[in-house]
């Protein structure tokens, strides 16, 4: 074999393995579970191969199934709004600050090796009926009996805003420390106040950033089934939750493929609007 | 004044993220037999109840077995792929490159539930086989990307150096690749085993019944509802995910240090 045709094939040898899981724990089981969703589960429990369109047509038609979609998309656009508000100001600061930026960066990368499960369930020790919220109010003397605070929509996005939060700062740092400085610099110099500068220099430059934060928030809100599970009530199942109840406690695996698909396109477009206009190499930025 | 509201705002969120998880530390300390507010002493029964709760400590064992092969897989797949695409002029690279951190882009939910399909419809039902295959395809994204970030810092000249003087590709590859590629590598096998352990998502719809990892069996205790010891293992998991990659920087940092002089 020729040196030329050896060096070509190096990558590739290289490159298999990895390929090679993608396609067959990735890319096969993606298209297999297309195939899936257009099956039976009979009442007996073997399936019947074939081409049915009822998965779909429950998934797509069903009043309970629809409801529970737009409002896991609902929950997941008020975790990115609540998100970017307490990030961006918060990236702010640590771009701009001087003496204690790497302490702050460090101090955001914690977050990302503690578990998501215990900083979700970290939540019962501070809304739980014996937590620390309902002693202090107690020994306070403003309530004598304990509220019960958790188990509602409302303690299922503060849970996600907890989990997401880094991932918006850290994108919208990134976006920022790219930035001159020397151009708010120069429009102070025009004569633009230091509000002015920011709205009209720094804010817009660094949207690309707050998107990139934005779309992870969104998706990894929008698919997620633990939160619900810890910090919602029996009313607050999300989207997820469905794909879970089919495929492990229902066992009705082709109802589950289909619902797990039209979670996979609905969130694809997103990003595929995303990607049309900003494009998919943000997101490395914000990861690497 | 701007600034300083900007600054008290920084704080306020830089303490929501990590007040929460401070109180499950300072509670999984609590002698207090509820192991709720008021504390009323300092006291380390709750580990000592951990260390003799069988479920906890098997939990713990399929964690570490799971994490270190896992990150011992995804990291020699990661290093391979990625010497493939800093190092060659690889045709349709950026489709490659997609296809690679694909994993990361399709919602966890949806992946476990196509690979648990999938697998099983070839006849491998739940089991290690099938949790191992998952938090391989998982991890593999994370660690290409960081594993890609640091190559790239490498220069190939050292490379060309060896071979010039006639060590063979494999003896370049083992004798000055590596050893320069050695923090990357550390690097990427710390991110996958960190991702492994701490996954719950994926986890849930891979394992056997019986098998639990210590996010599922954290996950199964808070079923009955929150206890001491559920706050003693979540301090043991911080200690271990945080204290292990801190612990690895210092000694990397040692370790270069020597090697500088």
């Amino acid at each position: 074999m020729s040196v030329e045709a050896r060096e070509a094939r190096q990558p590739w040898i290289l490159l298999s393995p990895a390929l090679a899981a993608v396609l067959f724990l990735l890319i096969i089981p993606l298209m297999f579970i297309v195939v899936y969703s257009f099956w039976l589960r009979s009442a007996i429990g073997a399936d019947t191969v074939g081409f049915y369109l009822d998965n779909w047509q429950k998934a797509l038609s069903d009043r309970f199934y629809r409801d529970i979609l737009l409002n896991t998309l609902k929950i997941a656009a008020i975790t990115t709004i609540v998100c970017g508000l307490m990030g961006y100001p918060a990236a702010y600061f640590i771009a701009r600050s001087k003496g204690n930026k790497l302490i702050l960066l460090l101090l955001l990368m914690l977050p990302f090796w503690i578990s998501y499960i215990i900083r979700t369930m970290s939540w019962i020790n501070i809304l739980g009926t014996s937590g620390a919220l309902n002693t202090l109010l107690m020994s306070l003397g403003i309530i004598n009996q304990p509220i019960q605070m958790l188990y509602n929509e409302a303690t299922v996005i503060l849970g996600l805003v907890h989990f997401l939060l880094p991932f918006m700062v850290l994108n919208v740092y990134v976006s920022l420390e790219g930035i001159d400085t020397n151009l708010e610099a120069a429009a102070n110099s025009l004569g633009a106040t230091r509000w002015q500068a920011f709205t009209q220099v720094t804010l817009p430059l660094s949207l690309p950033g707050l998107a990139a934060g934005g779309l992870l928030c969104f998706v990894l809100g929008a698919g997620t089934y633990i939160t619900p599970i810890i910090l919602g009530g029996p009313r607050d199942a999300m989207f997820a939750n469905l794909v879970y109840e089919a495929i492990i406690t229902q066992l009705n695996w082709p109802l589950g493929s289909a619902l797990s698909l039209l979670l996979l396109i609905v969130l694809g477009i997103l990003v595929a609007i995303y990607n049309r206009y900003l494009g998919l190499s943000q997101l490395a930025k914000g990861l690497g | 004044m701007g600034w300083q509201a900007i600054r008290i705002w920084t704080v306020l969120v830089y303490g929501f993220m990590f007040l929460p998880v401070a109180v499950v530390v300072l509670l999984s300390f609590n002698a207090n037999q509820f192991g709720s507010f008021p504390m009323t002493g300092l006291s380390l029964r709750w580990f000592g109840e951990l260390w003799n709760n069988d479920a906890v400590m098997r939990a713990f064992r399929t964690s570490l077995v799971l994490g270190l092969m896992t990150a011992v897989i995804s990291t020699t797949l990661g290093i391979l792929a990625s010497l493939a695409l800093v190092r060659y002029n690889v045709p349709w690279r950026n489709t490659i490159s997609t296809l690679l951190i694909a994993p990361i882009l399709v919602p966890e939910v949806v992946l476990a539930v196509a690979l648990l399909l999938f697998l099983n419809w070839l006849g491998i039902g739940k089991s290690f086989a099938l949790l191992l295959a998952g938090h391989v395809i998982f991890t593999l994204p994370f660690v290409i990307l960081v594993v890609q970030a640091r190559l790239v810092s490498i220069k190939r000249d050292v490379e060309e150096a060896a071979l010039s003087l006639g060590a063979s590709p494999v003896q370049t590859f083992f004798a000055v690749t590596l050893p320069l590629m050695l923090p990357a590598v550390a690097a990427g096998a710390l991110f996958a085993f960190t991702i492994s352990f701490d996954d719950i998502t994926g986890t849930l719809f891979w394992k056997p019944g019986g098998v639990e990892t210590v996010p599922t069996q954290i996950f199964s205790m808070l079923r009955n509802s929150i206890s001491p010891e559920i706050n003693a293992l979540g301090t043991v998991m911080i200690v271990l995910t945080v204290g292990l990659p801190l612990l690895g920087a210092a000694v990397a940092r040692k370790l270069a240090m020597k090697g500088g002089t």
